[in-house]
């Protein structure tokens, strides 16, 4: 591999597990922030890429437009999704916690079957972002990833000011370590978080819209993606934003390069770098002791 | 209702449903047992294998060789771990006759292994697993579709000696049908003089093609074999036309990298040559007339899956008529499917001795949202069935 192919091979990777942090963050904020093992996470992925199927002809090349009104449908469903079925769950087991989940996944499934079928459908790239630019003399490279990339980028930036840098932020981890207490300090923490489940299924959905021109929207997209995700957070340390995104970066590299220099191993790549984080740090890398 | 009438409405409905039961046993139907995916991504083409069989049990007045049909229908859920106890499903709890499926290749291993070892027949109308006709082949195991070696081995012949090719690479996912489908190809590049210099893989049913794209853009070859299928296929077609490789390498595959999936691939698969036992655009009277029945008794349009549903019923039909309708003779019926040449839209095919068609593979080229017709890639090819002692 010359250097050329090796740095496009390293564009590839940021730009996949940028994307992946994208989803995993959602996860972060519901599972390791509130408690909630929220297997459905995946199913608002799916949401989000056939939004976007839904959308894209109503919007035309207005692209940021469309992620905007996605993700205010994402986070008002969100809401009311909280308000419907999991603000019961926080008090109860993780096997209650995983059969409604789990009950969940097979709802949206069979709702998308009833509604779009089981077609695969593709997604435009907005007229603006068509098309690709030269690499070297390696291979040109889709404008639509790189705005992806940059996408994510700014939105993990924007998460990390919030849960570390604002009042909000502040509640949430607070909430985090210990309800009843900041409950005796006068804050609402049932809104608090309906608002948190809210913007986690918004996050999710907004990385399946973005997803959507890139990898077609299909059934089944949600639980592959599922997966990785709770591996992700698994090896980012349970409820650090910082954590997911160096795993999510992690996990880019293992999978692009496992893909391109051991083929037969690709597989379990991403399982054998969770063995060894959590041999190496059981809490996972960015993850609090017990 | 009172409870009490509903109980006796539930008792009336359950002895309703014994009376019909103990009825079916005694008019001497055949039981068909159509074991196909009807849930998940292949249900489309499970729907379209069944409307095939029902529409050529329907054009001879709802019998074959004058015996009834009646169907017992499961779902497979395209699930290899479930395969073996639904088959038994039909085999044991049902007592059917004959099985039709499936579209899954690890299911249809499972079901072949339980005909095997019942001696119920089992026409499989989708799965390409070249095992069912290969070291798993059985006097009652028939095939109405294709093996994975077929199409794939025809491209290969066409890309080295049609197009002229002489360095390829191939891309698949890391499964049974991937690696038979780029074997295939292989084979049929290399006996024509061409060279496969890198194999590609990815686990099935990862979709993040990015990172192998670059390794073709590195390496240039002439052209690139890639086998996919379904929302894999789509997201391919579409990243190496994002890719820009499109311009420059030529993508090859088989029909089922463009088959079903041309809506969603849309600009990015025009001009693609796959290859495949059914294209569109045959104008033979054979198929217009299937066509058009199709079109007419299900509101739709058939793709190869209509067609291949059509001719297991075919097939059935041929063993039946031999035999006077009496499936038990298995020696007759095997024998008259052996030496029948079924008069399949996509044109007239025989059995190979391992049960396979021996069938025309055409070249088709994407235009708009067809696969039309270019020319017969290769007449009359058989499927080598390595491993087959029958």
């Amino acid at each position: 591999m010359d250097f050329g192919t090796f740095l496009v091979q390293c564009l590839n990777s940021v730009q996949y597990g940028l994307l992946l942090f994208l989803v995993a963050s959602g996860l972060t904020l519901i599972f390791g922030i509130m408690g909630v093992i929220n297997l459905a996470h995946g199913s608002f992925y799916m949401i989000g890429a056939y939004m976007a199927f839904a959308l894209a002809p109503l919007f035309g090349d207005q692209f940021l437009l469309m992620l905007g009104a996605g993700v205010v449908l994402a986070a008002v469903f969100g809401y009311l999704l909280e308000w419907a079925f999991f603000s019961y769950l926080y008090q109860r087991d993780h096997l209650q916690q995983v059969l409604m989940t789990y009950g969940l996944i097979l709802v949206f499934e069979e709702l998308r079957s009833i509604l779009v079928g089981n077609d695969v459908h593709g997604v435009k790239v907005p007229a603006w972002l068509d098309g690709s630019f030269a690499l070297g003399n390696v291979m040109s490279y889709p404008w639509y990833r790189l705005f992806a990339s940059a996408a994510c980028i700014v939105l993990a930036a924007g998460l990390y000011w919030v849960v570390n840098r604002t009042r909000l932020g502040m509640m949430i981890r607070a909430g985090a370590s210990n309800r009843d207490m900041v409950r005796g300090l006068g804050i609402d923490v049932k809104r608090l978080y309906r608002i948190v489940f809210a913007a986690g299924v918004a996050l999710a959905a907004l990385a399946g819209m973005i997803a959507a021109p890139m990898s077609s929207v299909y059934p089944n997209m949600g639980a592959s993606v599922l997966i990785i995700c709770f591996v992700l957070v698994v090896i980012g340390g349970i409820g650090s934003i910082t954590g997911a995104l160096l795993a999510s970066l992690l996990v880019g590299f293992v999978d692009t390069f496992g893909k391109v220099f051991f083929a037969d191993l690709a597989g379990i790549g991403i399982y054998l770098l969770m063995a060894i984080v959590l041999i190496w740090k059981p809490e996972g890398l960015m993850g609090r002791r017990p | 209702m009172t409870i009490r009438t509903a109980r006796l409405a539930l008792t009336a409905i359950a002895f309703a449903a014994l009376a019909s039961a103990a009825s079916a046993q005694g008019t001497g139907k055949l039981k068909v047992g159509l074991m196909l995916p009807y849930s998940g991504t292949y249900t489309a083409l499970g729907v379209a294998i069944e409307n095939g069989f029902k529409l050529y049990v329907e054009e001879h007045g709802g019998k074959l060789a004058g015996r009834e049909i009646e169907y017992f229908k499961v779902d497979d859920e395209s699930d290899p771990a479930k395969a073996t106890d639904n088959v038994n499903k039909l085999i044991k709890r049902d007592n059917v006759d004959v099985i039709v499926g499936t579209v899954h290749s690890g299911v249809a291993m499972a079901m072949a292994k339980a005909a095997k070892e019942s001696g119920t027949v089992l026409i499989v109308p989708n799965a390409g697993a070249d095992a069912v006709t290969g070291p798993m082949c059985a006097p009652n195991i028939f095939r109405s579709s294709f093996s994975n070696w077929q199409p794939a081995f025809a491209m290969g012949e066409v890309a080295a000696k049609q197009q002229g090719k002489k360095k390829a690479m191939t891309i698949t996912w890391k499964y049974a049908a991937g690696d038979e489908s780029v074997n295939g190809f292989k084979e049929g590049f290399e006996k024509n003089g061409g060279k496969v210099e890198k194999q590609l893989t990815l686990p099935f049913p990862n979709v993040e093609f990015q990172a192998l794209l670059t390794e073709i853009a590195a390496a240039k070859p002439d052209a690139v074999y890639a086998f996919f299928a379904g929302g894999g296929a789509v997201k391919f077609v579409k990243d190496y036309q994002a890719a820009g490789l499109n311009k420059t390498i030529p993508l090859y595959g088989p029909g089922f990298l463009t088959d079903g999936t041309l809506d969603a691939q849309g600009e990015a698969a025009q001009g693609m040559l796959t290859t495949l036992h059914y294209a569109d655009g045959l104008n033979t009277a054979r198929d217009n007339a299937f066509r058009v029945g199709y079109a007419k008794a299900f509101k739709l349009q058939p793709d190869v899956y209509a067609v291949q549903g059509y001719d297991a019923a075919q097939m059935l039909g041929v063993g039946l008529a031999a035999t006077k309708g009496d499936i038990g003779k298995k020696a007759e019926f095997t024998a008259a499917i052996e030496k029948a040449k079924i008069d399949s839209p996509r044109g007239t095919f025989t059995m190979s001795k391992s049960h396979n068609p021996v069938q025309d593979i055409y070249l088709r080229k994407v235009e708009g949202k067809e696969n039309k017709l270019v020319s017969t890639a290769i007449k009359g090819l058989a499927d080598p069935a390595r491993g087959c002692r029958m």
